[in-house]
Parts: structure tokens; C-alpha cells; sequence
């Protein structure tokens, strides 16, 4: 026996890894299935039928096993603290599962007719209701199927109402140079030429700037608050101004409205249009990345060209699904993203309103704690009271890059924080605590930067190298994308 | 970081190499692949395509990043390099030989004048 | 017992916590640090409802829940476009583990492998079942999938008109238009029979059964496309693949396809997750999301996601699209419900979708008063002609317990759209065609 002690164990973590396709035996299977109780009927010609059905041929034992094996290889709130910047990554309520695996719920259809469907549509009412209240503003659509399609939706409706007074010139696009990668791709998507905006040495938006590209081809502005460098933008509502002024109107990404909640409202500000993600500020799951849900909200000036359908309570307190008069359509198959509206429903609902402000208020006190405590750590950009997140350049140590910081912190049982944006921060880290992490959690988080910048300071390189304790090690990530392999291929077999 | 001394190079870190049979070899300098990291894909015009002097001609990606390139001349392309579109990691490995992107005719020969050379432009990448 | 509000579950820090955090901050109090926000802004009051203890929370809920006429209690032959099928009890308790469910997009691939071979084997199971070369790891839904392949199709051609069967999923036409037209693209609906393409034409969009049920000349379709330089784009239903030949059989360039029917349940119109399957050569153009398999330093296997430079987050607005999510948790769903159906099951469970259709269609042509406006090959669902317009007719089958198909007078007079899957038993289709007899 020449093997290393350590090879068995490899053996078996590989072939606990292997594919489905790559365990599959003929004759196995996963399900029982009753036989047909109609008399047989003619069977389609031979010709339109296929004989090539490749699928896995497994037990429910095995399949069990297989992903809960795989589902171990992850990092989730439900194991670990995931301060993963401008993501929100809060604790997600059992409740809200609950609640949305109700057989009324679960099985409702969408295309039923409305007399069949009053529960969802009062659900959906409701909701509607409390997101207008949160956000200041009185016209609202829940239709869209995550955040970046809820831009998409609010640009097309400020779009709509642009040109129904006539004024289809207006096609520029102001967008701040910190925005989320989603705005100038959602813009270019609306039909608008994006223009970058610069933001000050303090981290506002650059007002000259603004006012340079306030003239009659102004169509808006795409703006992000708090900002993804964590602050409150001081300029926002001159900004809001300013466009207005000029003929434009201003897009509000709702992203970062866990800082707001109940502290102020977005639509106060000037904002004519906002999306919001209930993934993040009202605690829906991420699911390994997605699904979500992107309502918007907008001023009554642009209701009339919300996407559709909405849910209307009608004279008799009935409830209805109805398009807006100059909807400018609908963004997917049915009307939105019902399971994930019904979890964020039953998360308002549990908390109300004082629930709200609550979430804010420890939200950004959880933020400003890191920064105080983190602060000798990195360097710190904009040295300013944060809201809900902060960012920090990871600087001061050759070797402690914001990628090897992070990638050392997953060795600890911590998830990294986002890194490398926003874009205008050299080696960004961006933190995000949440409300729903405790002081202890914060402490040992601190604690574990601490000692990986003592790691550092002892050994350049040890840091490069991480992480040492994770089912994988680093990837070749470039070895992936010049000859990708997207799926398994029976030639391996 | 080597600059060899028998080529023009162009501000956008493309550098261009007047061949024997008048043709001009194109690619992207030392500096560059530095710069961009792992090389992943290449997108390059196709022969016969015209490029213009400090106009787009393709594009180079890396893992999470996305760089436009400039011609260094005008010009039709007279031949692109195969085997850096089937092995981009080439231009990381050899950018000034094995990696090097099109072969150009130019229009106008003299227009390499304009470019700078080694010494300028080891001094513009310091 | 104190009548003081209960502090929430999900918040651990006390006053004590909060008063020690404040002096390492610097700062007296938490509304200090708020000071950013005008005065005039700050405190607009919030009028929300009082918060509602879990207990009492659930009986609201299940009461609204109950509120609905739904399948779970009634039997339902209602389709077009979101389908109930079988689904097994093991898949929502593996799908909800926590380490699926509240992970986010794996951006570290060393702690997110569950997800991301998950979505390998989603895209490996997809691929195989449209028979494409490739698939990206999800969509939004359907709908938008097949939109996102109308843009790509523009991309890939370098051209600006898409022509759309008009027996294509009204709400799908209405989702490419959405996603379309904002940049100059035309979209216009066409004949089947004979379908009008121009030079400047991107791509042919079809659907597979189309929304009637039925199946065109699909083959015909593909080559008038590929004739004129457009792509071929169709839209299929994945459970008709396991018994028909798939997308890739006829060479369709780009195949989509709503996730919802391998088992997701209908939940009022989503989450659902959208299939998205193309040739090898067009990955580049690709929308979202897509795992790719790799090692790690030591030689291992391993999954990231890849080719990102297509993505928002780097290219911005030269991005092949806005779209983050891939609608992961969905798309693991419909992973393990085609890994437990497998070969077999997955083909059984058509053919049950066919047999009882078919059984169901003479049955309901056989009644006075009714009948099938639509000739040709159909799956799952069919056109009914009835005595009396689809609504009346849908209205006096609720009083029957029973929920009918979709209205779609508009196209067809009086006509309803019926879908009979495998959870439809004997017993109910003989109900239902009791029921529209009586309804005569």
C-alpha cells in the first residue's frame, strides 16, 4: 500500500461529485407513476416522435443523497454570515415559506378568471398598497420578474411618458460612474444613450456634471440611493432638481432601501420612477441567484404606462387585475412573480411599520460599527458616516488584495464581501452587514480581518494561496472560459 | 517588460511590425497582456476586412474584463492568426511572436511614422 | 406579562448591544447617524398596518389562501402556457434546504459549488431534452426567454425585424414587443400557412405544440427560415420533448422554453424559470448566466460561472443583456424533477398528458352542441367550440366544481382552450364532459 493516507477520501469526495448523467444505470428510476385509465387512444406517427431521450436513470435515494451532498458544498445565511455588499443578505423568515407553499396559493392558476382568484389578488393589493407607502409613491406594479427587469420596466414607462409629450428627443441617459453594471445595460436595452457621470472626492454625484448634460436631449437620470459606496448622497435632491428643470425625469434604483425603510422615502426626494428588490430589502430568498421580484413604483403623472397587469379593488371591494390605460405591455408570461410577492407580504406584514424603521436603524448601525472597528484595517475612501454598507480599499498590506482578504475570509466561515465595485475604488471591499446579524457575529468578523492582516504582515504570500480549508481550492477560471465546457457530453462517458 | 526595438508601438499598446514582403504584423504589447491578465477570447476582424489607424478592430477578453482594440495602421487585412483564436492564452504566453493578432496591407507605409518607438514608448509605460 | 411590543425575531442586538455599538461609533444615538438625510425628509411616517404575531399572521393568511378556487381542491383543465403536473414529494424538501435556498449568485465558487454543478446538471439536462448543444443556467420565465432569443437572434444577424407566428402565446408576442421594440426592432405577427419573411428579417419565432395545442410544419418552418438568412427561434413545451422530437431534431438555432411544467408549481404566475438553448457557436451571444466546468489548483473538478465578459457587470451597456438572475432555485427544481422522472418517467408522464388529452377531446367532439375547430396533431390541449360563449360556460363549471380552460373566443367563436395533463384522472375528465353536456 503506497497510497497517502488522504487518497480514499479523495476517492470518495470525487465520486460523490459525479455527475447525474455519470450515475445513471438503465432500469433505474426515481418515481412511481400510475398507468393510464382512458381507453389507449392512436398514437402520433412514428415520425414525429423522438427516440433519443437522454436523462438520467437514478433512485430517489441517490438523488437525495446527491444534493444534499451538493447543497453541503455551499455557503448561505442559514450557515454562515454573508456580508456580501449592496446584496443584502439578510436572515429570510421560515414564515415566508410557509406561507407561499399554501396549497391557494401554491396552486393557484393565472389565467383563471378573477372571481376564481380574489386571495392572490387581494395579496397582491395589499402589497401593492404597502411598497407605494414605503416608497412615497402612489402608482405601483409588481409584474416584474427581478430587480434588473424592473429597471428595464421603469425606464421604458419614464420613456413612455417622455413621449406621450411628445418630446421622444430626450434619449440621454445620465448614469453615475459607482451605478450597478445592471443601470447602463438596462438603459442601452430601453433605447437610451448612456452617459457617465462622474461623483466628487466626497463621494457625491458631481452636480456641474449634471448640469453640463441638462439641456433638451436630457431624458434622465439613473440613480442609485443610498449610493453602492454606501452613502447617503448629500447632491441627490439638487441632482432630482436639476433634471426636472431641464425637461428629465430621474429613475430611482431601490436596491440599497433597507437604509431607508421608514426614514425616509425615495419618492420625497424627487425620484419619478423606483424599482425595488424584495430579495433584498424584504427578505425573499436569493436562491443561489434568483428568483426575485422587481416592483415599481412611480408618480401619479406616470401611472398610466406602468407595465401590467395591476391589482385594482373595485367599488363592490371586489378585487381586479387590470392594464393601465397606456401600459406600455406586459414583461413576462403571466403577472409577476407571485410566490416571491406573497413571502415579501407576509415579512411587512409580520413586522408593520415600527418593524420597518427597525431594519433601518440596525442596518446602519451594524455598518457604522464595522467601519469604526475595520477602519485601521484598510483604507477608507470616503471617510463619512455610512448607511447600510461600507467600503473600504484593501491597501495598506502587499499581498492582503481585496481578492486574497476575501478569499482567506472564506477559510474562516465567512462569505467574502463583494469585490471590485464600485468600480471607482481600487481594490473595493464592500460590507454589508445587515440588521440581522448580532453584535458577536460583527465582533468575530472584525476579529478574523485583524488576524488575517497579522497573516499578511508575517508572510506576503500566504494570503495568495487561499483558501486552504474550502471543498476547492482557487479555479481556473480561464481555463473555463477558453475552451467552456457548459455541460457534460456522453463522449466522456 | 521586454520592448523590442524592430517595431512601431501605438498608445493603445498595439504594436506593429513592418514585414519584409511590405505587409504589416499587428498585436498587442507586453504591457498590454500584463495589464489585461489571463486572455480568454479574441475577437478579430476577418481577412479582407478594412482597419483604420486608432479605429476599433476587435475586441480581447479576459476573465472579468473586456478591452476594445486599435489598429495601429489602415489598411485590408491580408491574414489573421488562427491559433490565437483557438488558443487565446497565446497572447499571454508570446504576445510579440506566437500571439500576434492580423497581418495588414497597409495604405500608407509611412503611417507607422506616427507611431512611437521602443524607447517612447517604454518611457509611456513607466 | 409586559404589553410593550415584542422586539422582531430576526434582530439580535439589545439596548445594550446598541448603546456599546454607538460609543465605538462615536455617535449618541442611531438617528445620528441619518444625519445625511434633510430634516425636512427624515421621519415621514409610515402608515402601515400594526405588526401581526406569526400565529395570527398564518390564520390570515391560509383564510386569504383559501379564498381562491384553486386545484389543489378542484379539478382543473386549465393550461396555456403554465401547467400542473405530478410532482414528487422529494423535491421541495431538498430544493428549500437552507444552503439552497439562502445562498446568492456563487460569485466564490470554493463555497458555492452545490449551486453552481446544480446548474450544470440544469444545463446539461436541458441541452439534452431540446436536444441543443448548449443551454444557459435560466431564465426569468418562458415568456421572456423566447424575447431574450428574438434580441439574440438581431445580435447574431445584425438584423432588425422578428416575425412571429400568430399562433404564438399572445403574452409571449407581448413580452417580445416589450423587449424589442425599445431598440428599433420590428416585430410582426405572421400566417403559419404561409409565413412572411424579408431580407432584413432576424428570425422565425414559433412555438412547439403552438398555443393552441397543435403542432405546425415544423421541419418547413426551420428551412423557409434558414432560406432567407433568419434564424430559426421556437418556444417549446419541455414535457412534449419527451415524447416528440425536440427542437434540435430539426435544426432550430435557438430553442426556449418555460421551466414551469417539469413540476414547478403554477403560484399565481411565478417563480418560474425560462429554458434558453442555442447552437455552440452563438455562446458568446448568450443572455445570463452560465456555469462552466473547470479544476482547481490541485487538478480537481470544480464549476464557476464563465464567460462573463458578456455580462452587465462588465460590459455595461454593450452588455448581451441587463439580466442577473438565472432564476437558480427554480432551475434546481426542474433539475431534480427530471432527475427523479428520468428516461422513463418523463416519457410516461407525456404519453399520459396524450392519452387522456385525446381521451378527452372525442369524448367532448361527440356532444351535441360542441366541437374541435382546429384539425391536425395536438398534445396536452385543444380548442373546444362550445354552444355558448367560453365565459358562460367556464362561470357554470366553477358551480360544478371545476375550472375551465382558457376563454380564447377571441380567435376561435366561443371557443375555450382546454389542457388535460396526468394529474387529470378518469374520473374528472368524465365530470368535465358531463358537466359541458349538461351546460348545453
Amino acid at each position: 500500500m503506497t497510497s497517502t493516507p488522504d487518497t480514499p477520501l479523495r476517492e470518495e469526495a470525487h465520486n460523490r461529485r459525479r455527475l447525474l448523467m455519470e450515475r445513471s444505470h438503465p432500469g433505474r428510476t426515481g418515481v412511481t407513476l400510475p398507468a393510464s385509465d382512458v381507453p389507449p387512444q392512436l398514437i402520433p406517427e412514428q415520425a414525429m416522435l423522438r427516440d433519443d431521450l437522454h436523462l438520467p436513470e437514478v433512485t430517489e435515494g441517490e438523488v437525495v443523497r446527491y444534493f444534499t451532498h451538493l447543497s453541503q458544498l455551499n455557503f448561505s445565511i442559514d450557515t454562515n454570515f454573508y456580508p456580501l455588499g449592496s446584496c443584502t443578505m439578510k436572515y429570510n423568515p421560515k414564515l415566508n415559506e410557509a406561507v407561499a407553499a399554501t396549497p391557494g396559493f401554491a396552486l393557484a392558476h393565472p389565467a383563471q378568471p378573477e372571481t376564481q382568484v380574489q386571495g392572490c389578488l387581494e395579496a397582491v393589493f395589499r402589497l401593492q398598497t404597502y411598497l407605494q407607502e414605503v416608497s412615497g409613491l402612489p402608482g405601483a406594479s409588481l409584474a416584474p420578474l427581478a430587480g434588473a427587469q424592473g429597471e428595464l420596466a421603469g425606464i421604458l414607462t419614464l420613456r413612455a411618458a417622455l413621449d406621450a409629450r411628445g418630446e421622444g428627443r430626450r434619449r440621454k441617459m445620465l448614469i453615475p460612474d459607482t451605478a450597478h453594471g445592471t443601470n447602463p445595460a438596462s438603459a442601452a436595452m430601453a433605447g437610451f444613450q448612456v452617459i457617465s457621470v462622474p461623483s466628487t472626492s466626497e463621494g457625491d454625484i458631481d452636480l456641474d456634471a449634471v448640469r453640463a448634460e441638462a439641456d433638451e436631449q436630457l431624458a434622465g437620470v439613473m440613480f442609485t440611493q443610498p449610493t453602492t459606496l454606501g452613502l447617503f448622497d448629500r447632491n441627490a435632491i439638487e441632482m432630482c432638481r436639476i433634471v426636472h428643470e431641464a425637461g428629465g425625469l430621474v429613475y430611482g434604483d431601490g436596491a440599497n432601501m433597507n437604509a431607508l425603510l421608514g426614514r425616509a422615502k425615495l419618492g420625497h426626494f424627487g425620484f419619478d420612477v423606483v424599482h425595488m428588490n424584495l430579495h433584498k430589502t424584504f427578505s425573499t430568498p436569493h436562491g443561489g441567484g434568483g428568483p426575485g421580484a422587481g416592483p415599481i413604483c412611480v408618480t401619479e403623472a406616470l401611472a398610466p404606462f406602468l407595465p401590467g397587469p395591476i391589482a385594482v379593488q373595485r367599488e363592490d371591494g371586489s378585487y381586479g387585475s387590470e392594464m393601465p390605460t397606456k401600459s406600455i405591455g406586459r414583461c413576462g408570461g403571466a403577472q409577476g412573480n407571485f410566490g416571491v410577492l406573497i413571502r415579501a407580504l407576509t415579512y411587512i406584514s409580520l413586522l408593520g411599520g415600527d418593524g420597518m424603521l427597525n431594519i433601518s436603524g440596525n442596518a446602519v448601525l451594524n455598518a457604522n460599527y464595522l467601519l469604526a472597528k475595520l477602519r485601521p484595517l484598510f483604507e477608507l475612501p470616503y471617510d463619512r458616516s455610512v448607511m447600510h454598507e461600507v467600503v473600504f480599499a484593501a491597501r495598506k498590506r502587499p499581498g492582503a488584495t481585496a481578492l486574497n482578504v476575501s478569499k482567506r475570509l472564506l477559510d474562516h466561515g465567512f462569505h467574502a464581501p463583494t469585490m471590485y465595485f464600485p468600480l471607482v475604488v481600487p481594490e473595493a471591499l464592500m460590507i454589508e452587514p445587515t440588521e440581522t446579524e448580532s453584535r458577536e457575529t460583527l465582533d468575530a468578523f472584525i476579529e478574523t480581518l485583524e488576524r488575517i492582516d497579522a497573516e499578511a504582515a508575517a508572510d506576503e504570500d500566504f494570503l495568495r494561496g487561499a483558501p486552504y480549508e474550502t471543498p476547492i481550492s482557487r479555479l481556473d477560471e480561464a481555463r473555463a472560459a477558453r475552451r467552456p465546457e457548459l455541460r457534460w457530453r456522453p463522449s466522456e462517458d | 517588460m521586454p520592448v523590442p526595438e524592430d517595431r512601431r508601438y501605438s498608445r493603445e499598446h498595439e504594436w506593429a511590425l513592418p514585414e519584409p514582403d511590405g505587409l504589416i504584423l499587428v498585436g498587442i504589447t507586453d504591457f498590454a497582456q500584463h495589464e489585461l491578465g489571463d486572455v480568454v477570447y479574441v475577437d478579430l476582424p476577418r481577412p479582407g476586412d478594412r482597419v483604420t489607424q486608432n479605429a476599433q478592430m476587435g475586441e480581447v477578453e479576459s476573465v472579468k474584463a473586456v478591452s476594445e482594440l486599435f489598429s495601429p495602421v489602415s489598411g485590408e487585412v491580408a491574414a489573421v492568426n488562427e491559433d490565437v483564436k483557438n488558443a487565446p492564452e497565446l497572447l499571454n504566453e508570446s504576445p510579440h511572436e506566437k500571439g500576434w493578432l492580423i497581418r495588414v496591407k497597409p495604405d500608407d507605409p509611412a503611417e507607422l511614422d506616427s507611431l512611437l518607438d521602443a524607447a517612447a514608448y517604454t518611457a509611456l509605460t513607466e | 406579562m409586559s404589553d410593550s411590543p415584542l422586539t422582531s425575531p430576526f434582530i439580535p442586538n439589545t439596548d445594550d448591544d446598541r448603546a456599546a455599538m454607538l460609543a465605538e461609533v462615536g455617535t449618541a444615538a442611531v438617528e445620528d447617524l441619518f444625519g445625511d438625510i434633510p430634516e425636512q425628509f427624515r421621519h415621514p411616517g409610515l402608515a402601515l398596518p400594526a405588526p401581526v404575531p406569526e400565529m395570527e399572521l398564518r390564520a390570515e393568511m391560509s383564510a386569504l389562501a383559501q379564498r381562491n378556487f384553486h386545484a389543489g381542491e378542484h379539478a382543473s383543465f386549465l393550461g396555456a402556457g403554465v401547467y400542473q403536473h405530478f410532482c414528487p414529494a422529494v423535491v421541495a424538501p431538498l430544493v428549500t434546504r437552507g444552503e439552497f435556498l439562502t445562498s446568492y449568485t456563487p460569485y466564490q465558487p470554493e463555497v458555492s459549488q452545490g449551486t453552481l454543478q446544480g446548474t450544470f446538471e440544469f444545463q446539461t439536462l436541458t441541452a439534452q431534452l431540446f436536444g441543443m448543444e448548449v443551454s444557459n443556467a435560466g431564465m426569468y420565465d418562458g415568456a421572456s426567454s423566447l424575447a431574450e432569443g428574438a434580441l439574440m437572434a438581431c445580435r447574431v444577424t445584425k438584423r432588425s425585424r422578428v416575425a412571429v407566428l400568430d399562433t404564438v402565446n399572445p403574452r409571449y408576442v407581448e413580452t417580445i414587443r416589450f423587449y424589442t421594440q425599445p431598440q428599433g426592432i420590428e416585430v410582426y405577427e405572421t400566417d403559419p400557412a404561409s409565413p412572411e419573411l424579408h431580407a432584413d428579417t432576424a428570425c422565425l419565432i414559433s412555438q412547439y405544440p403552438n398555443f393552441f395545442g397543435c403542432f405546425e410544419d415544423t421541419q418547413a418552418l426551420v428551412d423557409l427560415a434558414h432560406a432567407q438568412g433568419a434564424l430559426a427561434v421556437m418556444s417549446c413545451d419541455p414535457t412534449a420533448l419527451a415524447m416528440y422530437k425536440p427542437p434540435g431534431g430539426f435544426g432550430v438555432d435557438i430553442a426556449t422554453g418555460e421551466g414551469q411544467a417539469l413540476g414547478i408549481p403554477p403560484s399565481f404566475g411565478g417563480p418560474y424559470v425560462g429554458i434558453f438553448t442555442c447552437r455552440q457557436e452563438y455562446v458568446r451571444q448568450l443572455p445570463g448566466r452560465i456555469a462552466g466546468r473547470t479544476v482547481d489548483t490541485e487538478g480537481r473538478t470544480g464549476y464557476v460561472l464563465t464567460l462573463q465578459p458578456r455580462e452587465q457587470h462588465i460590459r455595461r451597456e454593450h452588455a448581451t443583456s441587463n439580466i442577473c438572475t438565472s432564476t437558480a432555485l427554480i432551475g434546481l427544481w426542474a433539475t431534480i424533477y427530471l432527475s427523479l422522472m428520468g428516461k422513463q418517467g418523463l416519457r410516461h408522464v407525456a404519453e399520459l398528458c396524450y392519452q387522456k388529452a385525446h381521451y378527452a377531446a372525442s369524448r367532448i367532439a361527440e356532444l351535441p352542441g360542441y366541437s374541435l375547430p382546429v384539425s391536425g396533431p395536438f398534445f396536452q390541449e385543444f380548442v373546444v367550440t362550445c354552444p355558448r360563449p367560453a365565459a358562460e360556460v367556464s362561470a357554470a363549471l366553477e358551480q360544478r366544481g371545476i375550472i375551465g380552460g382558457l376563454d380564447v373566443s377571441d380567435r376561435y367563436p366561443n371557443g375555450m382552450l382546454l389542457c388535460v395533463t396526468e394529474v387529470n384522472t378518469r374520473d374528472q375528465i368524465e365530470r368535465l364532459v358531463d358537466a359541458l353536456g349538461e351546460i348545453s
